[in-house]
């Protein structure tokens, strides 16, 4: 493989790069990007359209990979809010932790969250997949429409409140359910999905051992009789 | 938005780099936080007998010297002043009670800030690198230093607007975030006889939980309290003589990392404001999770 271009952000600001990345990358011929420095600046590589593998060698801040096209992005560390908010496609990978709105609106591609990822993780996603190696905080998946959140570890109150047409799976402790999140039963094609995501992140684990939450689908309809209790 | 940042260093040596270590991390937050900006900074106590005074004036070119000079000669306390710009420690043997009779007498345009045998304390209007350079924070010493940036979105930008907030002795509060309810919990301490300096919303929590110790509360048990009286939005970075003490709310959606290694703790708003902190890439960097009080003792 041939070696990797190297962008320092101790060296380059955090628009230099991403402009390099959205307007020069092609013409550069180069494949493989390392950003080091990255000393949890924001919106690092953030509004990719390629298909390039970027490794980012440190803690990231918030946006990092947001409204992701194609690209393959690994955070080596930790990444703050909103990692991947509104992934389109390719995969975002975080080695640490995330902070809170991982994945947020995402509309397509895989986010893998290989420690834990705070609350709201999932917010509003729209069709992305998000693999979590540990657990979520609360209100995770909240009102959220459609594609896969998946959870090694626990999950924190009020998870999947609101939610549409988006599953969650959950094989640890669940705090809490939100408003209209309900358990069902886990079926051969719920185990055949979250084993094909387990491999996709290349995180193991047994989908058996999982729980399936989706929505109640009482919230549909405005009922004026519920006195606001659902 | 508003920005928070703290550093307790674990190790003697590190005492005189205090000043050098936080002064970036409070630059830093300038982004979340650019209309004023604060730092307390925590020290060995002086003697029992002795408080270290706080003092603001608003007035350009305030003189300090003849401010001790008068201090000195009227209440008859010896006395050590340290002056800079708006700013100025009186480290005197007097009771507290002595001294702010004595300064709302002589002196009542020059504000009390704090007080305490360990805090000293700085805060003003402008740009919190500014601001920094101005006091020259980066000489500051001292085990523990807390410190915020503020953009204002409730009450005016004054100097007194500005965090840390303080209420009793060596207790100080920084804040982001916003209450709902601080007038109720406002009336709820006059009519106790607690007397409020500004409008903003920080003060009344700030005051809240010292009064909550006041009563017999630990720091612990007051925060509790206050998640059932304090309505809105908080992570709450505080300090006392010998610790610092982090909480968020249940919402959490007022950010926080903390960053700890064998020689310091610290914390901020975000990380970016110390990934120049020595051995940073070793260091144990959580989220603090929401209601759980963190807390680290000298």
């Amino acid at each position: 493989m041939a070696r990797a271009l190297q962008l320092d952000l101790a060296k380059l600001s955090v628009r230099e790069v991403n402009q390099f990345l959205h307007d020069e990358l092609s013409a550069s011929g180069a494949d493989r990007i390392e950003i080091l420095n990255p000393d949890g600046n924001h919106s690092i590589a953030a509004g990719l359209d390629a298909d390039v593998v970027i490794d980012i060698l440190g803690h990231a801040g918030y946006f990092t990979a947001g409204m992701n096209k194609r690209a393959s992005v690994t955070i080596h560390g930790n990444a703050g809010w909103s990692v991947a908010e509104n992934i389109m496609s390719g995969v975002v990978r975080v080695k640490g932790f995330a902070s809170e709105s991982a994945g947020a609106s995402g509309h397509g591609g895989l986010v893998i969250i290989e420690g834990d990822a705070s609350s709201r993780c999932g917010i509003s996603m729209k069709g992305c997949d998000i693999v979590v190696g540990g657990s979520v905080g609360h209100f995770s998946a909240f009102m959220a429409q459609a594609g896969t959140l998946v959870v090694c570890g626990d999950a924190g109150p009020n998870l999947g409140d609101s939610i549409y047409e988006a599953t969650i799976y959950v094989r640890g402790k669940i705090h809490s359910l939100g408003a209209d999140a309900q358990e069902e039963e886990l079926k051969g094609t719920d185990v055949e999905h979250i084993s094909h995501l387990l491999a996709a992140a290349e995180i193991d684990g047994d989908a058996r051992e999982f729980k399936r939450i989706a929505s109640a689908r009482k919230l549909y309809h405005w009922n004026a009789e519920a006195h606001q209790e659902y | 938005m508003c920005g928070i940042v703290g550093l307790l260093v674990k190790r003697d040596e590190l005492r005189d780099q205090l000043g050098q270590l936080v002064t970036p991390m409070l630059d830093c937050m300038g982004t979340r936080g650019p209309d004023s900006a604060g730092l307390a900074v925590f020290h060995e106590p002086v003697a029992e007998s002795h408080r270290r005074f706080g003092l603001f004036s608003p007035q350009f070119g305030f003189d300090w010297p003849q401010f001790h000079q008068r201090f000195v000669r009227d209440t008859g306390s010896d006395g050590v002043i340290r002056c800079i710009d708006s700013h100025a420690t009186e480290t005197a043997t007097i009771a507290v009670n002595d001294f702010k009779e004595w300064l709302k007498d002589t002196y009542p345009n020059v504000h009390l800030i704090s007080v305490g045998r360990a805090i000293e304390m700085y805060k003003d209007e402008g740009h919190p690198g500014e601001i920094a350079a101005r006091f020259h924070f980066s000489e500051l010493t001292g085990t523990h230093a807390v410190g915020h940036t503020r953009m204002a979105t409730e009450s005016a930008i004054s100097p007194a607007h500005a965090h840390p907030y303080t209420a009793g002795e060596d207790f100080c509060l920084v804040h982001n975030g916003s209450l709902s309810n601080p007038y109720s919990i406002r009336r709820k301490l006059e009519r106790r006889g607690i007397v409020f300096e500004t409008d903003n919303d920080t003060e009344a929590g700030c005051r809240f939980l010292e009064w909550r110790m006041r009563e017999g509360d630990t720091l612990e048990q007051a925060i509790e309290t206050s998640f059932d009286e304090l309505d809105g939005f908080f992570t709450f970075l505080m300090a006392t003589d010998d610790r610092m003490v982090l909480v968020r709310d249940a919402f959490a959606c007022k950010p926080a990392v903390v960053a700890e290694t064998d020689d310091y703790v610290a914390v901020s708003s975000e990380f970016r404001s110390l990934a120049h902190l020595p051995n940073i890439n070793a260091a144990n960097v959580f989220e603090p999770a929401p209601e759980q009080i963190y807390s680290w003792t000298l």
